[in-house]
């Protein structure tokens, strides 16, 4: 769509290819515009997802029906499920930073397939849209939580059909942009960047597109069987119709224990980032970092098993899903390990950013190491399905994920709007995330080794008190994230002019202007030191 | 685990809070002493104290180091966490009693090998037992916090059981853990532990269903529905649940459902019968088929009458 007329030094909001501004949103191919895109749609499905959240904690704040009937509750945790998983984190921080971010960082001017780039946008939202459908339709809101077990899902009266084809048609906009990121790195890179002088964020990016490009479709046969299952009878998963119910387990797991990884390791990547600009010293074992990431990448896709132990499994498949359980702890340990060594005798400049990635470090080793609980036999047998598990996994998505996207949101921000934004705001709204967190979560550990299942809409007297504190954590959470993002959609607005290069960077990014022209570079620069080559 | 008995419940508790032990212990000092070097380093290395940076690449010793540690604590916990759980792997010994655990949406059934049927789960004390685990509908899961034990209930798996020894007199709490729609928060009963002797007079006394003397006429037939389930779907004032409501059902015209027509019938003792045997015949319009499964071989004849009395006092 390239204009004669395109000044190319102007910022990328400043291109204009049709008199409506919407239409030059839409319809704009440029990677960063398709980012942003990404970013409002993700921030607004995520602030539905975090009331339902809130509504679910309310309910639960006393025993017995507090402001919403069984029902309501039960769908209530399927759509808070469905959003952050398949709308909000799977996409996440692949697609808005590194669409945004991935090919100014390794020094293109785009992404290879940068029409494709937009056709992932309009399927996401076509896949978005079908899946809220089911919210209006039918005899009222899909009740079978996220993961739509069966023969549950084939008994409910809810309307469940549209929900999971709008999980089918999510899937391509995940493997489209896994694709055009695999393409991009491989061909792509400026010159001199070899393989080795690639920055980590990008490294992440490209083992999660991997897991993108190969698990996906897993999912999307399964969900397909599902769909054929419910609309012609033919019997896959329920026993009514001489299916296997745990073979939707297996295949079900089999996609979302590596999506795990999807949502996981560009968060990683984020930190990798973050860590060493505000200790302004090279990271720690490079290579050791990208050793792991690939590690993880794989070893990810053998473990599903542990989602099942007390599904009747062989006592074999428990010990072996466990071992290679355990042995994927490691890696991740490993960047743990990298990240804190990274502080040792840097020059630390603690602003926000760093506050977000030191966060992410607590929140996720605490996921982490909860982890292992649920990777051992006999105290996974004994938590498994109740809110131990919901507390560990929020611990590693919201305290891992969505702390390491509020860290990329802070740390590239100024990159994005040429903006900076209010500090004080930014650390009250920090501080509140994590005592809030820590208040809504840490209970939810203790309740489930009192044995409370999850899933629960109502719960006996002994669990009461675990569940107030984690109705006021909630409260203080949801008013943090408030205060946020108030605070960053304000400064996008109104905020004080960024220089170019706030934190003294030394990615790519950092040369670029902000916001960057529609090409980025005006010349493709030539890449000859590391990526974090502090050495003056 | 929170409130550590002196006497172990069943056979699976030691093994299991020991792995939880051995877990949670490293975990913290893991969880402690990174927090704590990291949150040293930020202010050690704060710019102000340390206005340049040291350039380190990397340490291969260090790497080997922090990778060997890891992996050695790692497979301790692997190690305990399978022992934890080799009590009740394999099959059960030869003297285990055999009782079977039937889920349904929402609530529990044990049979017990004599024909004994009960909605609450007695055991003798320190013998095993064997529960074979059977669904009718959806996957429920059986877990009794107390005995550390906890298995799905998979429809259409028939060879699924779980044995252990209970060790512990009294009262326990158990859930369903498996989400099973609507009431699943609602699905729980208890598991009741007693002395052998005492145990075996329980189990000898066959009589069917206790009928309380006295009350209100047809306050047995309600006792029979709540230990069986049906007011988990059915009310008895007038609101909507699952199904319909049972007040004003006996004796007064009903539209239903047979295959494609619509047919309108009267609620006879008949009706009631066929509702109750055969649910998916007739379906009351305006609700679902499926839902309600077959009581045959589960309800006498006589429980039947005594349900049919109390749906005429509503
Ligand atoms: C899982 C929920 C569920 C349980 C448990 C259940 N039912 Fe039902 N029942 C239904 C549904 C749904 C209907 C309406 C559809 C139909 O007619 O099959 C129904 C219909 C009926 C009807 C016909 C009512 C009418 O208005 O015509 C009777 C009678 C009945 N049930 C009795 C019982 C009894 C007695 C029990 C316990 C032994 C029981 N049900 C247990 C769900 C349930
Ligand atoms: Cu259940
Ligand atoms: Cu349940």
């Amino acid at each position: 769509m390239a204009e004669p007329t395109i000044n190319l030094e102007q910022s990328f909001y400043e291109v204009k290819n049709y008199k409506s501004p919407i239409l030059n949103w839409i319809l704009s191919t440029d990677h960063k515009r398709i980012g942003l895109l990404y970013l409002y749609s993700i921030m607004t499905f995520f602030v539905v997802g975090a009331l339902l959240g809130l509504a679910m904690k309310l309910e639960l704040i006393a025993p017995g029906k507090t402001i919403m009937e069984a029902q309501t509750y039960n769908a209530a945790f399927t759509f808070h499920g469905i959003i952050m998983i398949f709308l909000i984190i799977i996409p996440g921080l692949p697609a808005v930073f590194g669409n945004f971010l991935l090919p100014i960082m390794i020094g293109a001017k785009d992404v290879a397939f940068p029409k494709l780039n937009l056709l992932s946008w309009w399927i996401y939202v076509l896949g978005a849209i079908v899946a809220l459908l089911s919210q209006v339709m039918g005899d009222g809101p899909p009740d079978t939580g996220w993961t739509f077990y069966a023969p549950y899902s084939f008994k409910t009266t809810s309307t469940v059909l549209p929900a999971l084809i709008g999980a089918f048609i999510l899937g391509f906009s995940s493997i489209l942009t896994g694709l055009n990121f695999i393409v991009t790195i491989h061909r792509m890179r400026a010159p001199g960047m070899t393989w080795l002088k690639m920055p980590l964020f990008p490294w992440t990016l490209y083992a999660t597109a991997w897991i993108q490009l190969l698990a996906t479709p897993v999912v999307g046969i399964t969900l397909l069987m599902v769909i054929a299952e419910k609309m012609f009878q033919i019997g896959f998963f329920d026993p009514a119709l001489g299916g296997d119910p745990i073979l939707f387990q297996h295949l079900f797991w089999i996609y979302s224990h590596p999506a795990v990884y999807i949502m996981i390791l560009p968060a990683m990547g984020v930190i990798s980032e973050v860590i060493p600009t505000f200790c302004q010293k090279t990271i720690f074992g490079y290579k050791a970092i990208i050793a792991s990431t690939l590690l993880i990448a794989f070893v990810g896709y053998f473990v599903w098993g542990h989602h099942m132990y007390t599904a009747g499994m062989s006592d074999t498949a428990l010990w072996l899903f466990s071992l290679l359980t355990f042995l994927v702890a490691i890696p991740s340990a490993i960047k743990i390990f990298n990240w804190i060594a990274t502080l040792y005798k840097g020059s630390i400049n603690l602003e926000i950013p760093l506050y977000w990635a030191l966060g992410f470090l607590f929140l996720f080793m605490i996921g982490g190491l909860t982890g292992l609980v649920l990777g051992s036999v006999a105290t996974d047998v004994y938590v498994h399905d109740t809110s131990f598990v919901v507390a560990h996994f929020h611990f590693v998505m919201f305290g891992g994920t969505g702390t390491g996207f509020f860290a990329a949101l802070h740390y590239w921000f100024p990159k994005m709007y040429g903006k900076s934004y209010d500090n004080t705001w930014a650390k009250v709204g920090f501080w509140g995330f994590i005592i809030g967190f820590m208040m809504l979560y840490m209970p939810m550990f203790t309740l489930g080794m009192q044995g409370m299942p999850r899933r629960y809409f109502d719960y006996l007297e002994q669990f009461h008190g675990g569940n107030i504190l984690s109705s006021f954590g909630a409260i203080i959470l949801i008013a943090s994230l408030a205060i946020v993002i108030i605070n960053l959609v304000t400064s996008a607005k109104r905020g004080k002019k960024a220089p170019k290069n706030p934190w003294d960077g030394i990615t790519l990014e950092w040369q670029v202007d902000s916001p960057p022209t529609l090409e980025n570079f005006e010349t493709i620069p030539v890449v000859e030191k590391g990526p974090y080559d502090y050495k003056k | 685990m929170i409130n550590r008995e002196l006497i172990d419940a069943s056979n699976l508790v030691a093994g299991v809070d020991k792995a939880f032990w051995v877990i949670l212990t490293i975990s913290f000092i893991f969880l402690i002493g990174l927090t704590i070097t990291m949150l040293y380093f930020v202010y050690k290395y704060n710019k102000k104290r340390n206005p340049k940076a040291t350039q380190i690449e990397g340490s291969i010793k260090l790497e080997i180091i922090w990778t060997t540690i890891p992996l050695a604590l790692v497979l301790l916990m692997f190690y305990y966490g399978w022992q934890g759980y080799t009590p009740v792997t394999g099959d059960p010994p030869d003297d285990a009693m055999e009782v079977t655990a039937v889920a349904r949406m929402w609530s529990f059934q044990f049979q017990y090998e004599n024909g004994k049927k009960t909605d609450t789960l007695y055991l003798p004390k320190d013998k095993p037992v064997k529960i074979n685990m059977k669904s009718l509908d959806v996957i429920h899961g059986l877990f009794i916090p107390a005995f550390r034990v906890k298995s799905d209930m998979v429809p259409g798996r028939d060879d699924m059981f779980r044995w252990f020894i209970p060790h512990l007199e009294g009262k326990f709490d158990l859930f369903c853990t498996e989400y099973c729609g609507l009431s699943h928060s609602y699905m729980y009963t208890s598991a009741v532990v007693m002395p052998e002797d005492k145990f075996n007079e329980w189990y000898k006394d066959t009589t069917k269903v206790v009928i309380p003397a006295g009350g209100k006429p047809g306050q047995a037939g309600l006792g029979v529905m709540k230990r069986i389930g049906c007011i988990a779907c059915h009310s008895s004032d007038g609101s909507r649940l699952i199904g319909p409501s049972f007040k004003g059902l006996y004796n007064q015209p009903k539209v239903v459902i047979i295959g494609k027509e619509e047919k309108e019938i009267t609620a006879d003792d008949e009706y009631i019968k066929r509702s109750i045997f055969e649910p998916n015949a007739e379906i009351v319009k305006g609700f679902n088929k499926g839902l309600m499964l077959s009581y045959k071989d589960q309800l006498t004849d006589e429980e039947i009458e005594l349900i049919i009395e109390y749906l005429k006092t509503l």
